[in-house]
């Protein structure tokens, strides 16, 4: 019996790492091979969730609802997941989602914000689909702030309440603080998704596992926003070799992610210079390619442009701010440039 | 010449920040405030500037329909369904601040003039009055296949009514930038920002623009529209030129070439709310525009 559930998020964070560009024929082979290897869910949506689809986020190349169809149709035990982000997506693209077949909704919120999620949770009940609440950027909430957000999800009939890193930025005692708090004062059950920019992603799930989590995010070879999340291939083999049973077959899940999921972008895993600084500077890793892109285009650095959103505090959504910092840092280096002249 | 008398049903944020600017009009003269609860802070408010108010709830205003001509109403979508029909069968007109979409959808740059003959106006959001001005003066140049905003507001700024339906916002918002704003297919994303000290409202709209733009044409439209809004909310700007960007994009509306992205800031003019919330002081100015037009249009156009 498996220690905890894991969900497996290629399909969906890794469609950061993509810029939102999976098509059908990657999502079919993909869930097939995690299917086979045991995964109990996987996730599959756009990077920032149903409705993500935006000048805003990128586009994606396929119908999200396309490819969550045939996601359905090649899992033989698993479930599929969607994740929606209030006020990004709406309650249609919910009702879309279950149509296509999905079962878990993945409510995701700022870890300030639970409360404009208690409609969605509500609509997620009426569908049938096991619901969960997902509090992002929790590295930027104390763990007694982040207990009672978790609090409020809870009093709205989630399944779980996952604790979020979305910029890699814990440390093991950041997870640990987080996950216990949370599991003392929730009746459901806790998740947690961790990012790898500090290298910490198995270290933390491991430790959340210690404080009692009862569900684990991972993504296969770690393909997700920033330097990419916990690599579920990896997390496998370390908790079978510490005696945790997962449920899943890991060297099944080695062939995936070696096979399948590697070939779709070889390059990751790599910590880079980026990688590590959204971890470093706790900002939001969906950011990462967009930051880069937006160096390139008005000739600043990518490092400046991370520093500086950590400091304007920039929550997860808001992309558009990548634009204002990049335009800004080359008005300010132009004027340097004036003034040294 | 004499002011028209209007009443505001709602004592929350929005009501009270209307309160204020309602005071400093020339054309409409504020003569009850309505709440139900005794408690409230706005209620309390407005008794210390001397104006009638009322906890009992919207009755209160009913009864003495015949003093009133205007209704502002700033509770929430699902109240307002309710008070509507008795407002029309009391003859009073009403400016809508909630996002409950009966009335016509109206900005006060873009088609006031079309509507203030309406007996219901709808405001559709904060998001909406700050964003489809900039959608209508890029689609009166061209073609817009697809525009899409992104509104970020102050997490303090955002009270229960926005916060438990938030759907609402982004539905009615996502209609206005095609309905009003000129767009074939619209996009509505709201961000709540819950950084200290408080964030001011940003909106970045961006429009693809179909074949044959004229970039110059675009960016004048735009700075041209902006000038106007700020007449009326005079925290509303650009923060830099108008960005475009040549590439291909597959937009819902179709395969566009090229877009224009605008990044607007709105700070507030610190009436009940301060400046950061700008999203509470742009629905308010423009119920205060769209109120004074209706009171002149029912004054036979004289001011």
């Amino acid at each position: 019996m498996a220690r905890f559930r894991l969900t497996d998020s290629t399909l969906r964070d890794g469609s950061h790492a993509v810029a939102h560009q999976f098509t059908e024929d990657q999502v079919r082979r993909v869930v097939s091979s995690l299917d086979a290897a045991g995964v109990p869910v996987i996730e599959v949506s756009h990077g920032d969730g149903v409705g993500g689809s935006s000048f805003n986020y990128g586009f994606s190349h396929t119908d999200e609802m396309h490819l969550i169809r045939a996601a359905v149709e090649e899992a033989k035990q698993a479930k599929i997941a969607v994740l929606m982000v209030p006020g990004i997506g709406t309650k249609d693209d919910l009702r879309k989602a279950a149509d296509a077949g999905a079962t878990v909704a993945r409510i995701a919120v700022h870890c300030t914000e639970a409360d404009i999620s208690q409609q969605h949770i509500a609509l997620a009940g009426e569908l049938g689909m096991e619901s969960v609440g997902f509090l992002m950027m929790a590295s930027m909430i104390s763990p007694e702030g982040l207990a009672e957000q978790a609090q409020l999800l809870d009093s709205y009939g989630v399944g779980t309440v996952y604790v979020v890193d979305s910029a890699g930025a814990m440390t093991i005692d950041d997870a640990r603080r987080r996950v216990s708090a949370v599991k003392k004062v929730v009746s459901c059950q806790v998740g947690i998704h961790a990012h790898n920019n500090l290298s910490l992603a198995v270290a933390n799930s491991l430790a959340a596992l210690e404080e009692g989590v009862d569900q684990i995010d991972g993504c296969t070879t770690g393909l997700g926003a920033g330097a990419g999340n916990c690599p579920t291939e990896i997390l496998v083999a370390a908790c079978e070799k510490s005696g945790i049973s997962t449920g899943i077959d890991p060297l099944g899940i080695m062939d995936a992610a070696q096979d399948t999921v590697r070939p779709i972008r070889p390059d990751q895993g790599v910590i880079d210079r980026d990688g590590l600084l959204l971890g470093y500077a706790g900002v939001y890793a969906s950011f990462l390619l967009h930051a880069k892109r937006a160096a390139e285009r008005y000739g600043v650095d990518t490092k400046d442009i991370l520093l500086e959103l950590g400091e304007r505090k920039v929550v997860g959504g808001q992309e558009d701010m990548i634009i204002d910092v990049a335009m800004e840092l080359q008005r300010r280096a132009a004027a340097a440039q004036v003034a040294g002249q | 010449m004499s002011k028209t008398a209007c009443a505001i049903v709602g004592s929350g944020n929005i009501g009270t920040d209307l309160m204020y600017k309602l005071q400093r009009s020339p054309h409409l003269e504020l003569g009850l405030v309505v709440g139900v609860d005794p408690e409230s802070d706005g209620l309390a408010k407005a008794r210390g500037l001397g104006i009638d108010a009322t906890h009992d709830g919207v009755d209160v205003l009913l009864d003495r329909a015949d003093e009133f001509s205007i209704v502002f109403e700033a509770t929430s979508a699902w109240v307002h369904r309710q008070n509507a029909p008795r407002y029309a069968e009391a003859g009073l007109k009403c400016v809508d601040l909630t996002p409950a979409k009966l009335g016509p959808l109206v900005v006060p740059p873009v088609n006031m003039g079309a509507n203030v003959a309406a007996d219901n106006v709808n405001l559709i959001t904060c998001g909406g009055q700050a964003t489809t001005p900039i959608i209508h003066a890029v689609a009166r140049t061209c073609e817009v296949p697809y525009a899409e905003i992104v509104s970020t507001v102050a997490s303090l700024s955002a009270g229960p009514g926005t916060r438990q339906n938030i759907d609402e916002f982004t539905t009615t918002t996502s209609a206005a930038l095609s309905e009003v704003g000129g767009a074939r297919y619209g996009k509505a994303i709201m961000v709540l920002n819950p950084a200290d000290p408080p964030i001011l409202m940003r909106n970045t709209v961006f429009c693809a623009l179909g074949d044959g733009y004229d970039r110059d044409a675009v960016a004048n439209s735009i700075l041209a529209m902006v000038d106007e809004v700020s007449q009326y909310v005079p925290g509303y700007r650009l923060k830099s030129d108008p960005v475009f960007d040549e590439d291909l994009f597959h937009t819902p509306g179709g395969d566009v070439k090229a877009r224009v992205v605008a990044l607007l800031e709105v700070e507030g003019a610190g009436d009940y709310f301060p400046p950061y919330a700008g999203n509470l002081d742009i629905m308010t100015a423009s119920a205060v525009r769209v109120g004074e037009a209706m009171a002149q249009s029912m004054n036979g156009g004289a001011s």
